[in-house]
């Protein structure tokens, strides 16, 4: 076997090997927020857990949820300009999304900053705790995958010529998204 | 590109001038790592088990000094049985039935290099030891280790004022959460390895039966473990963050926990019985020369009972007062779920059912395993049916019930398989004197330590009490608790001479064959210890499933799955 050969077929190996394990990942991943959210739910029905009109700023967390659903968008993106091999698209598109989870951290932070300053703390009652420990996993997931997308970025290497790495980083980017479209209308509309 | 061409594009690394940090401490080599599993989780049962002997000396004579642990007295009992259930299961039975066997076996098994990602794997296997060592640290702490129990109820776990313990707690849910990361990260790697990495012709058909319990208690791992993780940030947040999850004065419900545990710890009862049972599978056909019976019949009860696992998890609360109209789905699941397992049963027993038994050893243990694993699935149905349950729960039937199942897996079935592929493993054969002293011994202490148990339950003794002198209706029957505790004596003593027989063995055992047992599975087509790479140059192919013994008209009575394995001829 000659080594291109032999090194496509390592990379094909490597790309079912890690397409694998991130589904099986992302499974144990649904479990997490599973729980936690039938946690909310359950707590919800009971009448205990939840929020009076007013008190959370459904504005700005309907912007906060385009600016992330946006970035889900460059995400694929980027992964195409990978296949492709434009290393500058992918680098462009990649940092992209990195803005576009480092926004919606810092909306999300705006946000705290509100509802603490208006006393609604984590120990605040039932919903308040909920509210917290929920967007809070989902910021700290937000935050592995800008991480995660950065590095791809910073090291155009790692991504070119494997693209498979830019599709993996983009199943966790996507999931985290999905979380998300989640926990918008159960946390702000519900 | 099959999974085949896959495993065989891997060159074998050739690294003979290893180091000792590269080869035991940094080592990628599945092998090597599923040594110090076994090492790490051999190491952690001699804590649990000394703490199971502090808790039973106390029992057996109350608040009198414990030879070597001093004074116990009520705290320090609840210290004891809170921490000698989490080592047991989450330090003991997980490394040594997956994170060993499962490491040892799957890449050996289905005829792959190593796992899918070695560098993962040892990832794995420190983090579990971070854990280890933070559950071990937890008892030098202010205030002392957690004493909540092993499954942690809030309100008792939420708030320091209602235990005393403060960050004892904490580093016990420290301590689970690096334990499940590594556990995490060891099923994703357990199942990408048996998707991707399987030699040409080892369809999913001819899986060895060891691999489909491993792959389903990894599977039942990773859908489980969530919720609990979930809780456990939540109950963290409840003692560090002032939230009130878990705690009814802040407007919280400590039920919730208990759902969150129990989803989680079900499924995690067969994520430990499932490689012991596997384990067994394989020993049964080897030593009664027979195909295993119902082959395909196993594998569906296998995943039967796993999908099966993730409904019955309120038997474990028909007196905690959730909504009762609960109790009758739940009895109805969980006695369903001895269904599939009675088929298992079944199909061993049809599978020994006029073979050549040999009683060698790794047999024995397996027969052990049958039996007692009967006794534990038979008390269980009382303790499913919510009428007898209401009765029963809490007490030490429960207890002698969990113990049954759980050692019979975990002591029984583990042996079965540390005998059977100790000789792969090491290179060495195990002694087979002190290794019939050590099955016999255990055979019998461990029954005299257990089988009381259930009497004294049903007589009223109750869990997590510190001093049965206390109570008018259990002090009569103080007797079953002496006997108990003097016969944990011989079976921790028992356990000894297995360490010692271990270490014996590893420098003065006879030098073991490629193949000691005669069997048909791929690793045994290996020299015994596998060198790194496990194939050298040539990697193996499968043309047939794994337990032909004893084929009309063959050469020899077993056929190996490999192709041109010696031992394959044709007719004589």
């Amino acid at each position: 076997m000659s080594a291109a050969v032999h090194a496509h077929a390592e990379a094909a190996g490597a790309a079912a090997r890690g397409k694998v394990a991130v589904w099986w990942f992302l499974a144990s991943e649904v479990m997490l927020f599973g729980g936690l959210i039938s946690s909310f739910v359950v707590a919800r029905l009971g009448g205990a857990a939840h929020a009076e009109p007013g008190q959370l700023n459904v504005t700005v967390a309907a912007i906060n949820t385009f600016i992330l659903l946006s970035s889900s968008y460059t995400m694929v993106e980027a992964y195409a300009a990978a296949e492709r091999g434009d290393r500058r698209g992918m680098r462009l598109l990649l940092a992209l999304t990195v803005l576009g989870g480092l926004a919606f951290l810092g909306v999300k932070a705006y946000e705290y900053t509100g509802e603490i300053a208006h006393g609604f703390t984590p120990w605040a009652g039932p919903f308040w705790s909920f509210y917290y420990t929920l967007t809070g996993l989902h910021a700290l997931h937000v935050l592995v995958g800008v991480v995660l997308n950065a590095t791809l970025c910073a090291d155009a290497r790692l991504g070119l010529g494997r693209p498979y790495r830019v599709e993996l980083a983009g199943l966790y980017w996507h999931f985290v998204d999905i979380v998300w479209i989640f926990l918008f209308p159960l946390v702000y509309l519900s | 590109m099959s999974p085949a061409t896959l495993a065989a594009a891997r060159a074998p690394e050739h690294r003979a001038a290893a180091g000792f940090f590269r080869t035991y401490l940094y080592a990628t080599d599945h092998k090597m790592i599923a040594k110090q599993y076994l090492l790490l989780g051999l190491v952690m049962a001699l804590v649990g088990g000394f703490l199971s002997y502090a808790m039973r000396w106390q029992l057996a004579w109350p608040d009198t000094e414990v030879p070597g642990f001093g004074f116990v007295g009520p705290e320090t009992f609840n210290v004891l049985v809170t921490n000698h259930g989490t080592i047991m299961v989450f330090f003991v039975a997980m490394p040594i039935l997956l994170g060993s066997f499962g490491n040892f076996l799957i890449p050996l098994m289905i005829g792959a290099r190593d796992m899918a990602f070695p560098r993962l794997n040892a990832l794995s296997f420190w983090l579990l030891a971070l854990g280890s060592a933070v559950v071990v640290a937890s008892f030098f702490v202010p205030g002392g280790a957690a004493s909540a129990g092993w499954t942690g109820y809030p309100p008792l776990s939420a708030k320091t004022e209602y235990t005393g313990v403060d960050w004892g707690l904490n580093l016990w849910l420290l301590a689970h959460a690096i334990e499940f990361a590594a556990f995490l990260l060891g099923g994703v790697n357990f199942l990408t390895t048996v998707v991707t990495l399987r030699a040409p012709g080892l369809t999913v058909g001819r899986l060895p039966l060891v691999i489909w319990q491993q792959a389903t208690a990894a599977i039942l791992f990773l859908l489980s473990v969530g919720p609990l993780i979930a809780g456990a940030i939540m109950l963290l947040m409840d003692r560090l963050a002032g939230t009130g999850f878990f705690l009814p004065e802040r407007g919280g419900e400590p039920l919730l926990w208990q759902h969150l545990f129990w989803f989680f710890g079900h499924p995690e009862v067969y994520v430990v019985l499932l490689p012991a049972l596997g384990a067994v599978l394989e020993v049964f056909p080897v030593f009664s020369r027979k195909p295993i019976f119902g082959y395909r019949l196993i594998v569906w009860a296998t995943l039967v009972a796993g999908a099966l696992s993730f409904v019955v998890w309120a038997h474990h609360m028909f007196v905690s007062g959730m909504d009762p109209r609960l109790a009758m789905p739940f009895s109805i699941t969980t006695i369903l779920i001895s269904v599939p397992f009675a088929l298992a049963v079944f199909a061993m027993l049809a599978s020994l059912y006029r073979g050549s038994i040999a009683f060698e050893l790794p047999m024995l243990w397996g027969l052990g395993f049958l039996a007692m694993f009967t006794v534990g699935g038979l008390t269980g149905i009382f303790l499913g049916s919510a009428p007898a349950d209401i009765y029963l729960n809490g007490t030490y039937f429960v207890v002698a019930h969990f113990h049954y199942t759980l050692i019979s897996a975990v002591i029984f079935g583990g042996y079965a398989g540390i005998y059977y592929w100790f000789p792969k493993m090491f290179g060495r054969m195990l002694g087979t004197r002190l290794g019939h002293v050590h099955f016999w011994s255990t055979l019998v202490f461990f029954n005299l330590v257990f089988f009381p148990l259930h009497w004294i339950g049903i007589a009223g003794m109750v869990r997590r009490i510190a001093n049965p002198l206390q109570y008018d209706l259990v002090a009569p029957h103080q007797w079953i608790n002496v006997v108990s505790t003097v016969a944990l004596f011989g079976l921790i003593l028992s356990q000894l001479v297995f360490l010692l027989n271990f270490g014996l063995s590893q420098w003065r055992g006879r030098a073991a064959p490629g193949n000691p047992w005669e069997a048909a599975t791929l690793e045994w087509t290996t020299p015994s210890p596998p060198p790194h790479g496990n194939w050298g140059d040539a990697m193996p192919s499968v043309e047939r499933g794994p337990y032909e013994y004893s084929v009309p008209g063959a050469g020899r009575d077993w056929l190996p799955q490999r192709v041109g394995a010696a031992g394959a001829g044709g007719r004589s």
